[in-house]
């Protein structure tokens, strides 16, 4: 199956990041493709590289990072909510892009499923 | 005699046409996700898709006359959903437990809207291929 990811919340104060890469990480594993991750609201913060959490504690912005990679993900953080968060290219981590809303209804029009993540 | 001519497949009026759901759960203000959530529907007004949008809970104040929100110093965007005509957008739709828990009537809102129950909701749910909810 076709599937396309939405994260509407940042990092470490909600769950909806690590839930959303767990579910990735899974359907890529099944053999499934994830056309795009698309980050909206706080979730835009999930792509700052400033983001340095403690040593023993998970680090999501390096971990989408290192997925994005293995896989070609397509991970696009949108300019508007962006700008708003004081998110701009030279902050944005390893393997995001920034781009408008118009690349999540397109990822809602093209691929089977557009997965949710967020309260 | 002129050669048949082959209609490319996108020309075809429905193609690619998919059915979006908004769903609005939140007030209009104390969190960002009302403004944003608009944002969302706006663009997907460029897309020509089938929209609905689905205001309940909370959500419902959202589109309620009379916002004056000079106090708060925070930006009054209800008139921003009479503009979702403009985008072919009127599929707009309010949860009648919703509105009747918060005194509302299908009268007190900025556009007008269809009053629908939970179960009728449910239903128009069910048909969607994708549902976004905020």
């Amino acid at each position: 199956m076709k599937f396309s990811v939405l994260v509407n919340e940042g990092p470490f104060t909600h769950q909806a990041s690590d839930s959303a890469y767990h579910f990735v990480k899974a359907a890529i594993g099944k053999g499934h493709e994830v056309m795009r991750v698309f980050f909206y609201h706080d979730g835009v913060n999930n792509g700052a590289k400033l983001s340095s959490p403690q040593q023993d504690d998970r680090n999501i912005v390096k971990l989408w990072s290192q997925l994005g990679k293995e896989h070609g993900l397509d991970l696009v953080i949108c300019v508007a909510a962006a700008l708003r968060r004081g998110i701009k290219d030279d902050v944005l981590a390893e393997g995001f892009r920034i781009s408008g809303l118009g690349q999540l209804i397109e990822a809602g029009m093209e691929t089977d499923r557009l997965v949710v993540f967020g309260d | 005699m002129a050669e048949p001519v082959d209609i490319p497949e996108d020309d075809e009026p429905g193609e690619d046409v998919k059915k979006f759901m908004f769903v609005n759960r939140r007030a209009p203000y104390g969190t960002i996700y009302a403004l944003e959530g608009l944002e969302m529907v706006l663009i997907t007004g460029a897309f020509d898709q089938d929209v609905s949008v689905v205001f309940m809970d909370d959500g419902v104040f959202q589109i309620v006359k009379g916002q004056d929100t000079k106090a708060v110093n925070m930006k009054n965007f209800s008139p921003t959903y009479r503009a979702l005509e403009g985008y072919d957008i009127d599929k707009l739709y309010v949860e009648r437990e919703s509105i009747e828990a918060r005194g509302l009537t299908a009268e007190d809102f900025v556009v007008p809207v269809k009053v629908l129950s939970a179960a009728e909701l449910a239903g128009l749910m069910a048909e969607q291929h994708v549902i976004i909810s905020a």
